[in-house]
């Protein structure tokens, strides 16, 4: 039943991009088609995850123990920039068609605020692993989420009138606005 | 002389970041909730891209192409753990109120699209010029986000009571939507401008400037970490 509350709270309540305001380069910049939406949503989804439960070893066994817990920041971004080359390398070599459906979006996810907070925010909160990994799988799901959602609006806005100052970043700005106060419909849910 | 001042303040107007060169926008909707936390923000991130831009200039020629940008994170991640250890030795108020933002400001493309696009091709002299100006820019349209969206949430500015009482403070503008409603505003307003200036000029109106992952310099080329 926790398990099931954290993923409610990580998709819906504290949606990562419209309520914690992670990720919003990749939110705005690759929002423009859903084809490219589900793509980057999917890169985030899998590389997020494998990300926190690594960064939540190193931590454990490595810093933790040594009292090296200053070094956080250093380690988990390098061990982030480590995993997407390698898990670039391991996807070319073994699954090709993965490959080339979210090849284009790996080398964007080093830069992401989402994947790199959300291996803090589990230390933060001191996650077990479990929870961690779950975590991690909803809270992509919740950026896939706003990610969709907001492809879709621009689609359909990019086939209607608007004034020339407002076209493009910031009318997906305002839109993002309204998402996230319609997710402020579920605000109290859960904590 | 005139080259300095050019690359210092092409980052106070023509490039001013966010509303020019729409990067680095996390801490842009999440700090600015009140104009302290917003100027407190900016503070950190001339820190960070001043000395970033100083030591990847001084070490351009030594940094190899192909893990180039391991280095600048490597940089810019080490500069941020000197920042967090000197906010909570100085001024831990701010940094509990900034929270995660702060060892995110590693990932803020402003610092690695500056390292990649300028820094890594520029004698160093230069490259300072570049990192204060973009730092400086960037701390003005934080603290200036920050003071519309207190004033409105509030009714208050740096802490200052300046709304009398009948004023009722809207907390739609402290909250999520309001970041991002006010941030899509004040770009369209500065785009507003730009394409009024145009049409005194005689040109045509054009769209504000996109934000693509693009921009930034990093996500145009493959890294090759």
């Amino acid at each position: 039943m926790d398990y099931f509350v954290l993923v409610i709270a990580a998709i819906f309540v504290n949606n990562i991009v419209l309520a914690q305001y992670l990720g919003n380069c990749p939110f705005i910049g690759t929002s423009k088609e859903s084809g490219v939406a589900i793509g980057m949503g999917l890169a985030v989804v899998f590389v997020a995850t494998m990300a926190a439960s690594i960064t939540w070893c190193v931590q454990k066994y490595l810093l933790g123990p040594n009292d090296l817990a200053y070094l956080q920041t250093i380690c988990f971004i390098l061990v982030i920039a480590a995993l997407v080359q390698f898990v670039e390398m391991f996807l070319k070599k073994v699954i090709p068609p993965l490959y080339k459906s979210l090849g284009i979006f790996l080398p964007l996810i080093t830069t992401n605020c989402a994947v790199l907070g959300i291996a803090i925010i589990c230390q933060r909160e001191e996650y077990t692993l479990i929870e961690t990994i779950i975590f991690s799988i909803a809270s992509g799901a919740g950026f896939m989420l706003a990610l969709v959602v907001l492809a879709g609006i621009r689609e359909r806005l990019d086939l209607s009138r608007v004034p020339v100052s407002l076209k493009g970043t910031p009318l997906a700005l305002i839109m993002a606005g309204l998402m996230s106060l319609t997710f402020f419909a579920f605000k109290g849910m859960a904590s | 002389m005139s080259l300095l001042w050019k690359e210092f303040s092409k980052g106070l107007w023509t490039d001013l970041p966010p509303f020019k060169v729409v990067l680095g926008l996390c801490p842009v909707l999440a700090v600015t909730k009140t104009a302290y936390n917003g100027f407190g923000m900016g503070m950190a991130v001339i820190f960070v891209l001043t000395f970033s831009n100083l030591l990847v200039s001084l070490l351009r020629n030594l940094i190899p192409a192909k893990v180039r940008i391991a280095c600048f994170i490597v940089v810019a991640a080490s500069l941020v753990v000197c920042v967090e250890l000197l906010m909570q030795a100085y001024a831990y108020p701010l940094y509990q109120q900034l929270g995660i933002f702060v060892p995110l400001i590693v990932v803020n493309c402003i610092i690695l699209g500056r390292a990649e696009a300028f820094a890594s091709k520029n004698p160093v002299y230069l490259a300072v010029a570049d990192g204060l100006g973009m730092g400086i820019g960037f701390t003005i349209s934080l603290t200036l986000l920050g003071s519309i969206r207190e004033l409105f949430g509030y009714g208050t500015w740096f802490g200052l009571e300046v709304m009398g009482s009948w004023f009722e403070p809207f907390s739609f503008m402290v909250e999520a939507p309001g970041a991002f409603v006010c941030l899509g505003l004040m770009l369209a307003g500065m785009n507003a401008f730009t394409n009024w200036q145009r049409k005194t000029r005689g040109l045509d109106a054009v769209e504000g400037p996109v934000h693509d992952c693009k921009t930034c310099g990093l996500c145009a080329k493959k890294p090759a970490i």
